[in-house]
């Protein structure tokens, strides 16, 4: 497990009058302090870490925000923010000692924009809540990570979200114009806006993936993007994993860029098909989803591209969709992966990698004797034009020896990405799931560098701490 | 000016580190090609990157390649071509506006941030950059990001540098994000009656479903053109062009250029010729939302004007006056702008960037010094 800092005792000790002052800064439903009520909020999408926190307080307003984070500030409370709680780095865990400021209650879209093409949107909003406001003029929301059905854009903002489809489309990050931003002492400051590239130091670039270190976001401007004339899916299954992974960089090659680009190993296309009865080959040792734009002629000459090159590397099945219906059925399996696998498995951490992808081979290979040494097994999906794997590792909770070496074998495999040159998250965020590894990735200088930028917006470490930053030579935590 | 001119990485930090030592502030340039933008630099000495050159890795497949601060685009772009492929921002050449004799370096581009017209649809210079290696104010060598596309591990530092004109740090190595080169490029004018029917045909284009990649209007005397460009394989380009073609036909006459005149086109607009500032004039960018470009330019009456990115970039030419930035500064109210380049006299007497809000300000400063305690790096480049 990893370790929390120990709560402060004289915020602990004031815990009523604390309650007091906030109560007077928030609506009477606006603050949760009976633990039944405050239960929802004691973890997030990684449900291994519980803790209550000191109180949750729901604002409805960026003025509400604003006058908990300064009373916070002025009282030396933590606060974690926390938008819809779908973290599976644990993001949103709550401290003891401190406040959760939950943005659900701020999700209202405020305005559409299609000559600008953008959107406002309060932080709360869900991610495929802005799609489905703009999707019947034919535009979209770009990034759409799994949870988009649930996660709020200011969860997006703080994590740099991504999904499926950011080979194309980017991430978060890339689809964002402005924010409103409020730091611990309750200033607002509008960051960015409605246009391009604003002159001056890239805010909206440094806070977007912060991890709710430097602050919290109560409004997003966002870019809509015109939704392409179709799009479909096909299938090509390979017998072996370097195979797959060379038809992969031969796709790429040819100068075709798939709007996605999944990956499945043996045991997840076998619980996937189990789950979704997609129609997926149980006999291939990977299997490639692809997926292509525009026109029906075009994706028709696209796929036809594909499959040429797929052929050049003995694949065992193809299968082209041939409506919009069969995509949707390539699509069911994979969107499922996460259930599927929870199906077959009391529980499963869900990693998040990002590897170079001429080391997948290698790297799957790794994962398999990991997997053996540690006794517990996993299955790889993987966004291969990118690079970024999430092996879920199955384990069972009530088994504390099972969980301590899953806990285990997901950190060997994160330094093994960390190893063949990549990264421990692409998506998911450090958190307190991967916090204690950053030292594998940065040196101490590098780490004391992003602290004390921290520390240039938080100057006391309210915001989110013991997340991202190891504890270990952390002047906030000594 | 005596200009340092380290080797490698470490010729970098031993010159910072001495300057940081002495308190004495440096000119940080590249290739040294955009010297008469933003603010001058107060600093006897300059350090430049320019032969920190050299490709130091690229995976044609995996999209990514990674090169020395002070490569010239130039190399990097040629060694793309020959695998197909090219850098998405499109980095423009200013040599023309600031009278260079050479192109760009990669880490002059990537500190100042500059994309060309593809940046509507595909993203800013810094939208691609995955991994930086920099010097900061007191000599120590960080990294942030790598050479994965998708990465969130840590705060990104890697955005916090792109655009900030060499003030926070001394980038030595940048590694980006590349794309394959389209099979085909072409591009549709439209003749149109004023500027406010001409981001109505940007905006028709970039709403559309085709992947519109230059979105740009051209005002030369008076007539007004804008211009959209489509990039794909060829067969798609050929049925995209004829269906934007019809969907825009009701907003003015349109013509499809031939190839060579494209290219030529996108590269004026792209480095900004087609503005066609005289010597003696101060040159503005203005980011704006695109709706709000029609009264800018109205209150820009006089001046010259080139927009791109769909109406959002408005490149501003006339008199290197205060109280013509007055005027352009007023006109921007709904955005940004940046006083892209002027004599030294205008570019030390007037905020060549708006003002940061007073908390933000103060940040700011807070995190200058945490990357340059001594500010020794450009010092006033962007601001006082």
């Amino acid at each position: 497990m990893i370790r929390l800092p120990d709560p402060k005792a004289d915020v602990m000790a004031r815990r009523p009058e604390i309650i007091a002052g906030l109560a007077a800064l928030l609506p009477a439903d606006g603050l949760i302090t009976e633990t039944i009520r405050m239960k929802p909020y004691e973890t997030d999408g990684l449900p291994s870490y519980r803790q209550m926190p000191l109180a949750v307080a729901l604002p409805r307003t960026t003025e509400e925000v604003a006058a908990v984070l300064r009373f916070c500030h002025q009282n030396g409370v933590r606060v974690i923010p926390r938008g819809a709680g779908t973290s599976l780095s644990g993001g949103a865990l709550p401290l003891a000692d401190a406040v959760v400021v939950g943005l659900m209650r701020m999700n209202a879209i405020l305005e559409v924009d299609y000559a600008d093409r953008l959107a406002v949107v309060q932080a709360g909003v869900t991610n495929i809540g802005i799609t489905n406001a703009v999707s019947a003029d034919g535009f979209f929301y770009a990034p759409d990570p799994s949870s988009q059905l649930a996660c709020m854009i200011g969860g997006n903002v703080m994590m740099n979200s991504g999904g499926a489809h950011c080979l194309k489309y980017g991430v978060t990050a890339n689809n964002l114009l402005g924010l409103k931003f409020v730091t611990i002492e309750g200033e607002v400051i509008d960051i960015g806006g409605r246009h391009l590239d604003a002159a001056g130091y890239d805010w909206l670039g440094l806070i977007t993936g912060s991890e709710g270190q430097l602050g919290m976001v109560t409004e997003v401007t966002v870019r809509i993007l015109r939704g392409p004339e179709g799009a479909r899916a096909m299938l090509a299954a390979f017998d072996s994993i370097p195979v797959a992974g060379q038809a992969v960089d031969a796709i790429i090659g040819s100068g075709i860029i798939p709007v996605a680009l999944e990956f499945m190993d043996r045991p997840c296309i076998h619980a996937c098909e189990a789950f979704a009865h997609a129609g997926y080959p149980l006999d291939a040792e990977a299997m490639l989803i692809i997926e292509v734009e525009g026109s029906v002629a075009e994706q028709d000459a696209l796929l036809d591209r594909i499959r040429a090159i797929c052929a050049q590397f003995n694949p065992i099945s193809m299968k082209v969709a041939e409506s919009p219906e069969q995509s949707l059925a390539i699509w069911k399996g994979r969107k499922g992966a996460f259930g599927a696998v929870g199906r077959i498995s009391p529980d499963y951490l869900c990693m998040d990698g990002t590897i170079p992808t001429g080391e997948l081979p290698h790297v799957l290979g790794r994962i398999t004797e990991l997997s053996d040494k540690h006794g517990l097994k996993v299955a790889n999906v993987f966004h291969a034009g990118d690079g970024n794997l999430h092996p879920l590792i199955m384990f069972d909770a009530n088994d504390p020896d099972s969980f301590a070496r899953a806990e285990k074998l997901g950190a060997e495999i994160l330094l093994l990405c960390v190893e063949v040159g990549g990264c421990l998250t692409g998506e998911h965020g450090v958190g307190i799931e991967k916090r204690d590894l950053m030292t594998a990735q940065f040196t101490p200088g590098e780490l004391n560098l992003q602290r004390a930028i921290k520390t240039a917006f938080d100057a006391d470490w309210l915001l989110n701490p013991a997340k991202v930053f190891p504890l270990e030579g952390n002047p906030a935590f000594a | 000016m005596n200009t340092l001119l380290p080797t490698d990485e470490a010729g970098v930090v031993a010159a910072i580190t001495a300057a940081h030592a002495a308190r004495e502030p440096l000119a940080i340039e590249g290739r040294g090609t955009k010297r008469a933008m933003l603010r001058p630099v107060q600093a006897a000495r300059s350090l430049s990157t320019r032969l920190l050159t050299g490709i130091t890795l690229y995976k044609p497949s995996e999209l990514v390649i990674s090169a020395r601060a002070g490569t010239p685009i130039a190399e990097i772009e040629a060694a793309l071509a020959e695998k197909g492929q090219q850098i998405i921002a499109e980095p423009p050449d200013f040599r023309a506006l600031f009278g260079a004799t050479e192109g760009p370096s990669l880490g002059g581009i990537t500190a100042s941030n500059l994309s060309g017209p593809r940046r509507i649809t595909w993203g800013a210079m810094r939208d691609h950059v995955l991994g930086i290696r920099a010097v900061r104010g007191d000599g120590e060598v960080f990294r942030s990001g790598g050479r994965v596309l998708k990465n969130v591990t840590g705060l990104d530092l890697c955005k916090l540098l792109c655009g900030s004109h060499g003030t926070l740090g001394v980038l030595t190595e940048i590694t980006f994000k590349v794309l394959p080169q389209p099979e085909e490029s072409a591009t549709l004018a439209v003749d149109v009656a004023d500027i406010a029917a001409g981001i109505r045909v940007l905006s028709a284009g970039l709403g559309s479903p085709y992947g519109v990649s230059g979105a740009a209007i051209l005002l030369q005397g008076s007539a007004i053109t804008a211009l959209l460009r489509l990039e794909d394989f060829t067969e798609s380009v050929a049925y995209r062009m004829a269906r934007l073609r019809e969907d825009l036909a009701p907003l003015g006459a349109a013509r499809q250029l031939d190839a060579e005149q494209g290219l030529a086109t996108w590269r004026a607009v792209r480095d900004a010729t087609a503005l066609g500032a005289m010597p003696d004039e101060a040159v503005w960018r203005l980011s704006l939302p695109p709706s709000a470009a029609p009264s800018a330019c109205a209150a820009l009456a006089g001046f010259r004007l080139m927009l791109d990115w769909g109406g959002g970039l408005i490149w501003v030419a006339g008199p290197a006056t205060e109280a013509a930035h007055a005027t352009v500064m007023a006109a921007a109210q709904a955005g940004s702008f940046t006083l892209f380049r002027a004599p030294d006299g205008l570019r030390s007497a007037v905020p060549v960037v708006p003002a940061e809000p007073a908390p933000l300000a103060a940040i700011a400063a807070r995190v200058k010094a945490v990357m340059d305690p001594e500010g020794i790096l450009n010092p006033g480049r962007i601001r006082l």
